[in-house]
């Protein structure tokens, strides 16, 4: 049976023109370069799927009408995988078997890119992941996975951040609130702690899961500690419940968090307004290469463009250049391209992907306040591992 | 202490809604034998019903009119949705073995969960009640959901007990064949308990909807929890619901925030059940419910 399966596989693979080695070449030096995506478009995290869409498809059009990369167009073929792990595997499986992608970029969630990651190591697709900060996402184990990629920071130095940060603000007693079901959260929150250590006092150490919406049990304990803030390393969604609910039993003090916080619905909500996140970008950077991006986005999609779009257009950028680079479109050159990335000026900052796979960059920590997310302070790595 | 008493609030006010969904749970079995599956799917429906509706409303009525409309429009859709379930997925299969009514159960839950994430329809990405509704209830959300509960109990108990159909609808109950033969219009009463339990599940979805949010999803858990909390009351008694709903939302607020150790606080669920598996080792037929004899 097992036989059969492979052999039936195989022959799918080889039919799409992927897999054996020689077609890969043969089939993809005519037409359109396709480039795959997979986004939590609708969802849990729809708005972080939307968003680094939008930045993606402002890179892919801007270089098509510039005239298109090595002389061909690029296509860009978008999978939604609606937030959920089990999706994004099927979703990267028909990018890559069925529309014949040359490079996979996604996800924003590290949960779903782990999972993209290990269908791209099978079939030797490169993918780039434009926001995924767990560091399992490109070395698991010690070892660095030759074909995943990413274009920003990892946990271990934003978690060092959120620490520095909070020992910055002086909060001496500090509760943390970790989402057990996503990689990122715990990732964030073991890194968080270790950096808060030398500043103060973990108090609370609480959890929660992915499918909960109420978080007043674990609020009220918290409550009862008398934290001076509190650190929610999870998404927007979870976040906006929790933050709402906290204010509803009189819970007052500053929640902090990560990247994850990143979304228009965490800005707009009435319960988070005096809250801080870090971020990978600020528009209050006053860099002309920032401000003309925010013009061009706004021009196109009739808002201000979040960390998200951000990152989702310099993953596209960066792409490009690397096939430009590559000067053929083939995953091992592309591959063999992109880890050759080196200070390439993206609007989310300087990029050079590393031996690891990742990018060294700056983050910012952000402040919300009157339903805008204005820029208070930036940590540069050096400064952080000091 | 003064934490006891927030965490058991807390417990009591995520527990009515469970109470609220096991009522229909339990009735339906009550007259049918029948664990209606898509039960926490109709709770999810009529918190979409009344999205749509607040979103309509919003800004153009006073917040306590679109209250009004958002509870009376879901409780209506949903009481036609129980009954059109009825009509077309159960109905034509109630000769059948009880088993393919149950696997049609499952199905019609699938159909809804499915068809509500479609993007014309509601689609997956969660979405909120405007704030201004919940807002409404200032700090007495939590006692308002259980009061709301208990009146809805009461009134379902009076119904059952002291009007001519709760009459009809306890003989069906008692023996659906006999039932039948004293005249009893037992489509009526069965119709009449889905819309009911629907009914009763609207107003759990919308309270729910106000506190969380809305999602295509939002069933499947809840449903789980009020139908434990249905056998665990005594499935097919209607007291035993409620009391076996609240005893499900206060056992698992106890266990996340005050018994189990702060690190150990996602294993809730798990604990829970846990829990209900050895009370019914103990008690096999339920808190209140009695123990019957199957006759063969």
């Amino acid at each position: 049976m097992r036989l059969i399966h492979a052999a039936a596989l195989a022959l799918t693979l080889c039919a799409a023109g992927i897999g054996c080695k020689k077609d890969v070449g043969a089939s993809s030096s005519t037409g359109d370069i396709v480039i795959g995506e997979f986004a939590s478009m609708t969802g849990g995290t729809a708005s972080f799927g939307t968003s680094s869409h939008n930045g993606l498809l402002l890179a892919i059009d801007q270089a098509n009408n510039a005239g298109g990369v090595l002389g061909r167009k690029i296509k860009l073929v978008t999978a939604d995988d609606r937030s959920d792990v089990n999706e994004a595997v099927t979703a990267v499986q028909k990018l890559i078997n069925s529309d014949g992608a040359v490079a996979i970029i996604g996800e924003v969630a590290s949960k779903r890119s782990l999972a993209g990651g290990a269908i791209c190591q099978r079939y030797k697709i490169p993918m780039l992941s434009p926001a995924s900060t767990n560091p399992a996402v490109t070395v698991e184990d010690g070892k660095v996975k030759p074909w995943v990629f990413r274009i920003c920071f990892t946990d271990d130095f934003q978690g060092s951040a959120d620490g520095k940060f909070a020992g910055d603000k002086g909060w001496k007693r500090v509760a943390v609130l970790t989402d057990v079901d996503e990689d990122y959260s715990k990732g964030l929150s073991k890194f968080f702690k270790l950096a808060f250590a030398p500043h103060g006092e973990i108090i609370a150490d609480e959890s929660y899961r992915n499918s909960d919406r109420d978080f007043q049990s674990q609020l009220t304990r918290i409550a009862e500690k008398h934290p001076d803030a509190i650190y929610i390393p999870g998404y927007y969604t979870e976040l906006k419940l929790i933050a709402t609910q906290a204010a509803s039993i009189g819970l007052k003090v500053p929640l902090f968090g990560g990247d994850g916080w990143d979304s228009p619905e965490t800005v707009a909500s009435d319960a988070t307004q005096g809250d801080f996140y870090s971020d990978h970008y600020s528009g209050d950077d006053p860099a002309p290469r920032v401000q003309e991006f925010i013009k061009t986005f706004q021009a196109r999609f009739g808002e201000k463009p979040g960390a998200m779009a951000v990152l989702g257009y310099d993953a596209g950028e960066v792409l490009i250049d690397a096939i430009k680079r590559a000067g053929k479109a083939d995953p091992a050159a592309i591959r063999d391209a992109l880890a050759a990335t080196k200070d390439y000026p993206g609007v989310s900052g300087s990029i050079t992907i590393d031996a690891n796979h990742n990018a060294r960059k700056s983050l910012v920590m952000l402040e919300i306040k009157d339903h805008a997310a204005r820029l208070v302070k930036t940590y540069t790595p050096d400064e952080v591992e000091k | 202490m003064h934490d006891l008493i927030k965490q058991l609030l807390i417990g009591l006010s995520i527990g009515s809604t469970y109470a609220l969904i096991a009522l229909g749970y339990t009735m339906v079995y009550g007259v049918l034998r029948l664990i209606n599956f898509a039960h926490g799917d109709v709770y999810m429906v009529g918190a979409v019903v009344g999205y749509y509706i607040a979103e309509k409303l919003i800004g153009h009525v006073p917040p306590w009119l679109v209250l009004l409309a958002v509870f009376a429009g879901a409780v209506v859709a949903c009481c036609i949705l129980g009954y059109l379930i009825e009509l077309l997925a159960y109905r034509p299969l109630r000769k059948q073995p009880r088993l393919t009514l149950l696997i049609t159960a499952i199905g019609v839950s699938l159909l809804l969960e499915n068809l509500f994430q479609l993007p014309f329809i509601f689609g997956p990405t969660p979405r909120s009640y405007p704030p201004e509704l919940r807002e409404a209830f200032g700090h007495y959300f939590a006692p308002v959901t259980l009061g709301l509960s208990l009146v809805l109990m009461a009134i379902l108990t009076w119904m059952v007990m002291k009007t001519k159909t709760g009459l009809a609808l306890r003989a069906v109950s008692f023996r659906f064949d006999a039932a039948q033969l004293m005249g009893i219009n037992t489509n009526r009463i069965i119709s009449l308990t889905f819309m009911f339990g629907s009914g009763l599940a609207a107003v759990a979805g919308v309270l729910d909807a106000m506190r969380y949010d809305v999602r295509p999803l939002m069933g499947v858990m809840p449903g789980l929890k009020a139908f434990i909390a249905a056998v665990l009351g005594g499935i097919g008694n209607i007291p035993g619901a409620l009391i076996g709903g609240l005893l499900i939302g206060v056992i698992e607020t106890l266990l996340r925030g005050i018994i189990l150790p702060q690190q150990y606080t996602s294993y809730t669920d798990a604990a829970a059940f846990m829990i209900l598996i050895v009370i019914l080792l103990v008690k096999p037929s339920g808190l209140l419910g009695r123990a019957t004899q199957e006759k063969v």
